[in-house]
């Protein structure tokens, strides 16, 4: 009986055939945390009496959720993880270095048939380049830093295979808005999603990313994909390490199969307070905005900031929109600003923000006021997610956040 | 802890999130639990840690804790005084963070509880014991492991004991 992608890299890193259903204890490769996880994980470490990290090349700390600090209470946390990562000699990644979920790959360290754990649950994102990564809470991350191991029970996989291929102006964004919204909010829990079709093949890494950043969104535990030339170059980027990529075999058996033609989709929108209330554009279009937002792990690279700067070039966003931009990292920030997009976007209206988090959730640089309408590139549009619990937060592509904020009210962008 | 009884608080909609569980505003700024545990559930209903008794339950629908990966949201909840979570069904990194800080999980039939039925539970066996209602109520055994964690008192516990992982 053949193996998934998961079930290989489970096996592989836990020395015995991994099977959906089996609990195993696997190592890790890479081991994430982030500022609003890191410190309860740091209190969970001592608590266990840890005392040094199992590997210091395999852990890191992200400060990128509330960067800079905005109070004195997120002040006092930062610092703790500074000096616990200064302590244990463990990469910091401080205040203006980006997003966690970008900084991981570009790290190098993660590639094809990697183990990463990050207590994010959006980690998920580097099942992009053909690792299983998957995001855990504090005190998970904390045994990990501990022991370079985790327990995990096996899923089973979802096969989305997408057909087709996207229409202009239709995106990554649009196509995972449009599998959540098909397969709803827990249509995959305690389950890992495989994408693969030519649609899938076609995108670039950054779009893959974009598509692997949300399989939690449909609950899964992974969302993973098959590497192929443009992973490898992608990485070659990097690091020199050398992958060997992990295919499912033939006779891999599956949870489920699901097929789509994308040929015909179009661009999708995220309607309040669900990922999974999607929509097409053209039935939101009309529904004024007061503020837009472009970057995010799902969004903030440099291909997205690039479409966005190719509609709003030459132009004025709407005078009742602010527009908010953060670049998924500061070598994003820097190749967008040596390409001109920054200039583009900036001069159209934007407010380019630290590379990090941004406004995603709720802790500053833009928090909206009460009945206000948002549409943003992220992942997530609960109630009170940007931290405004009386706000409406529709989620969409970069092209369509940058089409809206023109007309200050959603539109569609194939239509600009 | 693995024979647990008390009150049921419901919620009856599917897919609480960890931002309804405790909300983003608070969660950043602090690891005091007490305090967080003052807002728990605050956004579905602002007087719910006032009515909470020490070891009430929880108990909702459908994926229950979807939504981030912070421990605040179990923290919290159990810092409240709760002793348990019932639901339908659980997302998964929510679920791994309960057991891991000692918050048990119970995945079950929750239609069969109302609002303010006695429950008894026994964690081991996998069954609700409606008291109010006279009935009881099957639910999903935990995996060995879990229970093993739960034991020991969360995974942090377990650690002191063990050093490493003991779940072989
Ligand atoms: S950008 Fe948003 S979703 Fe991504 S890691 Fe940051 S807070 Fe989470």
């Amino acid at each position: 009986m053949g193996q998934t992608i998961i079930e290989k890299i489970l096996s592989s890193h836990s020395g015995q055939t991994a099977r959906a259903g089996d609990i195993v204890v696997a190592e890790v490769d890479l081991v994430m945390g982030q500022d609003g996880t890191s410190p309860l994980a740091i209190r969970a470490f001592n608590d266990m009496g840890g005392e040094r990290v199992f590997n210091p090349e395999k852990v890191a700390m992200v400060i990128d959720h509330s960067a800079p600090s905005p109070n004195e209470g997120v002040s006092a946390l930062h610092k703790l993880m500074r000096e616990f990562a200064w302590e244990k000699n463990i990469k910091l990644y401080d205040i203006g270095e980006g997003v966690c979920h970008q900084l991981m790959p570009e790290s190098g360290k993660v590639g094809p048939g990697k183990l990463v754990v990050g207590a994010d649950s959006h980690t998920c994102t580097y099942g992009a380049l053909n690792a299983f990564s998957t995001g855990v809470g504090s005190t998970d991350l904390a045994g990990a830093m501990i022991s370079g191991k985790m327990w995990f029970k096996v899923p089973e996989t979802i096969k989305f295979v997408c057909h087709g291929e996207l229409p202009y102006r239709v995106y990554a964004k649009d196509l995972i808005l449009y599998l959540i919204g098909n397969v709803t909010a827990d249509g995959a829990t305690y389950k890992a999603a495989e994408y693969t079709g030519e649609a899938v093949k076609a995108l670039s890494v950054e779009g893959r990313m974009t598509m692997a950043n949300m399989a939690i969104e449909m609950g899964a535990k992974a969302g993973l994909m098959e590497a192929d030339e443009k992973t490898l170059q992608w990485l070659a980027n990097f690091t020199n390490e050398k992958f060997t990529p992990v295919a499912p075999d033939s006779d891999a058996v599956y949870a489920d199969i699901k097929e789509y033609d994308v040929s015909n989709l179009e661009p999708q929108v995220a309607m309040p307070h669900r990922v999974d209330n999607v929509t097409s554009v053209g039935s939101v279009a009309g529904t004024p905005i007061q503020q837009a937002v472009i970057g995010t792990c799902t969004n903030g690279r440099l291909e997205d900031l690039k479409i966005a700067a190719s509609i709003l070039k030459g132009k004025k966003i709407n005078p009742k929109v602010r527009l908010i931009v953060a670049p998924a990292s500061k070598r994003i920030y820097i190749e967008a600003m040596n390409q001109g997009i920054i200039q583009t976007l900036v001069e159209s209206g934007a407010a380019v923000v630290t590379p990090g988090c941004g406004p995603c959730v709720g802790t500053h640089n833009g928090i909206p006021s009460d009945g206000e309408n948002v549409i943003s590139t992220a992942n997530r549009n609960f109630k009170g997610r940007m931290g405004n619990s009386s706000a409406q937060i529709y989620l969409a592509s970069p092209a369509t956040v940058a089409a809206s904020a023109l007309a200050g009210e959603i539109a569609d962008p194939r239509e600009v | 802890m693995m024979n647990l009884s008390g009150k049921a608080h419901k919620f009856t909609q599917d897919d609480i999130n960890t931002d309804y569980i405790i909300s983003g505003k608070y969660k950043f700024k602090t690891l005091d639990m007490k305090e967080l545990a003052k807002h728990v559930m605050e956004d579905l209903d602002p007087d719910f840690y006032s009515k909470i008794t020490s070891g009430d339950f929880i108990v909702a629908g459908r994926n229950f804790g979807c939504g981030s990966s912070r421990e605040q949201a179990p923290l919290a909840i159990k810092n409240a005084g709760i002793s348990a979570v019932l639901a339908k069904s659980f997302a998964r990194i929510f679920y791994r963070n309960a057991i891991n800080t000692g918050l048990p999980v119970v995945e079950c039939d929750t239609d069969q509880i109302n609002p303010g039925d006695r429950l008894e539970i026994d964690l081991r066996a996998g069954i609700v014991k409606n008291i109010t209602r006279g009935i009881e109520i099957k639910a999903k055994p935990l995996p060995p492991v879990m229970i093993k964690i739960l034991n020991d008192g969360g995974l942090a516990a377990h650690f002191r004991k063990y050093g490493d992982f003991n779940i072989g």
